[in-house]
């Protein structure tokens, strides 16, 4: 019993971490039809920005806001200047944002210096707690929390807001988004910004998670990404929140039972998924954020 | 004598290598109902998407108020004052017939509200369902939703594409009843391939014909003459 609460845990834990990651970029490809491959990135400048910050500050939440706003600067920067020259062109996307990944795993060793960090979570997530016969790990209980907290916070902006509805519009049709007096530029520009930033908090939150990071993190891990974006629907947050913590468990338990298949079975389940419900799971039709 | 809203002069507009509109001359004056007619295929959603900025005039200019947006950004031209209707009706499927309405509104003033009283009046069925998806509607709601959208803001022109196209005859008295209202308070450029609606609400006609301005007049004049009617919108 407790090994079974013990994996969903932390399957949850890994799942909310895939979600963060994944959220920015299924907005980002719902809305603005971009493959952002240099989301990785984000999610790790997060996780070194946000535990230098961190270790400077000796504050978390400081740490937090750190990642955060290395996030909204980089999300700026690289939809400005990468992006913006290649809307409208996949191949041209897949290469040039191929490219920026590898130049910010690169630039993260010159800024960072390249040897691992190691990162512990503060005093007061650290630890466990007992209910009953199980163990509860306090930090991945947090991740489990803070992901509700974005998701809820997330949601609420786009279904209740003006700035969520005229997002999802624009999800729907950019056009018309534009002729009614709407600069779809503006939003474009705020929803990548918005979606790097939840990358790089999921940088810094998996940081004490996994308690070291490395430059390549985000070449690791950018790949749970897409998989979680392809299985959950393009464009649907909910469908990305379904389908991350699904593969977070399918990961956890993989690796629990049958190490060498981790990867492998989201793999499959993508395949599976792109073959029978190319549209994904959890997403009407396609693009959807309901 | 009428001041002139809009101007398209001499606009060519390519779709990848296809020349579409070549050209293509007309004039809107304030306050009438200019409808642009022809055959399938003949140009005229291009036009309007061209006046829009959805499409790019290769060359040509478009005026409206005395100045030139032919190289403005979409939003740009929809803040000038121009509503717009597209012939798929750009319905946000997943939100519902209210959350349309709050996206198209530019502002939420006395006047909005005013418009927006008169929008539901026009149309109950947007009342009535005003929770439910923009997806779920039937065409003429949709259709009403979409015109609705393009009204609730102060546009002084109105650009409504085929709004007929696909509806039941008495969606289209529905229809018309509500472009003949909204005649009195804005200026309108009407494509539509429903003569019978067509002439009934315009004032004014322009006949294009593969992507070329070839006739204009009086739509009174045109509703007489039979030789035009036939050559160039296939009505005997």
């Amino acid at each position: 019993m407790d090994l079974i609460f013990s994996l969903t845990l932390n399957g949850l834990a890994t799942g909310m971490l895939f979600f963060l990651l994944a959220a920015g970029l299924t907005l980002i490809f719902g809305l603005m039809d971009v493959l952002n491959f240099a989301h990785g990135g984000l999610f790790a400048w997060g996780a070194f920005t946000g535990v230098w910050i961190y270790g400077l500050s000796g504050n978390f939440f400081v740490g937090i806001l750190g990642a955060i706003v290395a996030g909204l600067v980089l999300g700026a920067i690289t939809e400005y200047l990468i992006i913006k020259p290649v809307y409208g062109n996949h191949i041209q996307q897949i290469l040039i944002t191929l490219g920026f990944m590898l130049v910010l795993t690169e630039m993260l060793k010159v800024v960072y210096g390249p040897n691992q960090r190691a990162a512990q979570p503060p005093e007061y997530l650290d630890g466990s707690f007992t209910i009953g016969d199980v163990t509860i790990i306090k930090y991945r209980l947090f991740i489990i929390l803070m992901g509700i907290i974005i998701f809820a916070l997330t949601s609420y902006v786009l279904k209740k807001t003006k700035i969520g509805l005229i997002v999802r519009a624009g999800v729907m049709n950019k056009e018309m988004v534009q002729a009614l007096g709407i600069n779809i530029r503006l939003i474009f520009l705020a929803v990548f910004m918005v979606g790097s930033a939840m990358a790089a908090l999921g940088g810094f939150l998996f940081a004490p998670y996994s308690g070291v990071i490395y430059a390549e993190i985000g070449l690791d891990y950018g790949i749970f990404a897409f998989i979680v974006v392809v299985i959950g629907g393009m464009g649907s947050l909910s469908g990305s929140l379904m389908a991350a913590l699904l593969v977070g468990l399918a990961q956890a338990y993989m690796q629990y039972y049958v190490p060498s298949l981790a990867l492998a079975v989201n793999m499959l389940l993508m395949a599976a998924v792109l073959l029978f419900r190319p549209q994904g799971l959890f997403s009407v039709k396609g693009v959807s954020t309901k | 004598m009428m001041k002139t809203l809009l101007k398209v002069d001499e606009i060519n507009t390519y779709i990848d290598q296809f020349h579409i509109l070549q050209n293509v001359s007309f004039e809107v004056k304030t306050g009438e109902v200019t409808v642009l007619l022809g055959r399938n295929g003949a140009g005229k959603t291009t036009t309007l998407r061209t006046i829009m900025g959805l499409n790019s005039a290769s060359s040509g200019s478009v005026v409206y108020k005395d100045e030139d947006i032919t190289k403005q950004n979409t939003h740009h031209i929809a803040r000038k004052g121009i509503g717009y209707v597209p012939e798929d009706q750009g319905i946000f499927a997943d939100l519902t017939v209210g959350e349309n309405m709050r996206v198209a509104m530019q502002k939420e003033d006395d006047a909005t509200k005013e418009r927006m009283d008169w929008v539901l009046n026009m149309f109950p069925d947007l009342k009535k369902f005003w929770n439910k998806a923009g997806g779920q509607l039937s065409g003429g709601q949709k259709q009403m939703l979409s015109i609705a959208r393009a009204y609730i803001n102060e546009n002084d022109l109105l650009l409504i594409d085929e709004p007929s196209k696909g509806l039941a005859p008495i969606i289209v008295e529905k229809v018309m009843e509500s472009i003949q209202e909204m005649k009195e308070k804005t200026t309108i450029v009407l494509v539509e391939q429903n003569f019978y609606m067509a002439s009934s609400i315009g004032d004014s006609f322009y006949i294009l014909d593969d992507g070329m301005t070839v006739h204009s007049g009086k739509m009174n004049e045109l509703k007489d003459d039979e030789v035009l009617k036939k050559k160039y919108l296939g009505i005997a």
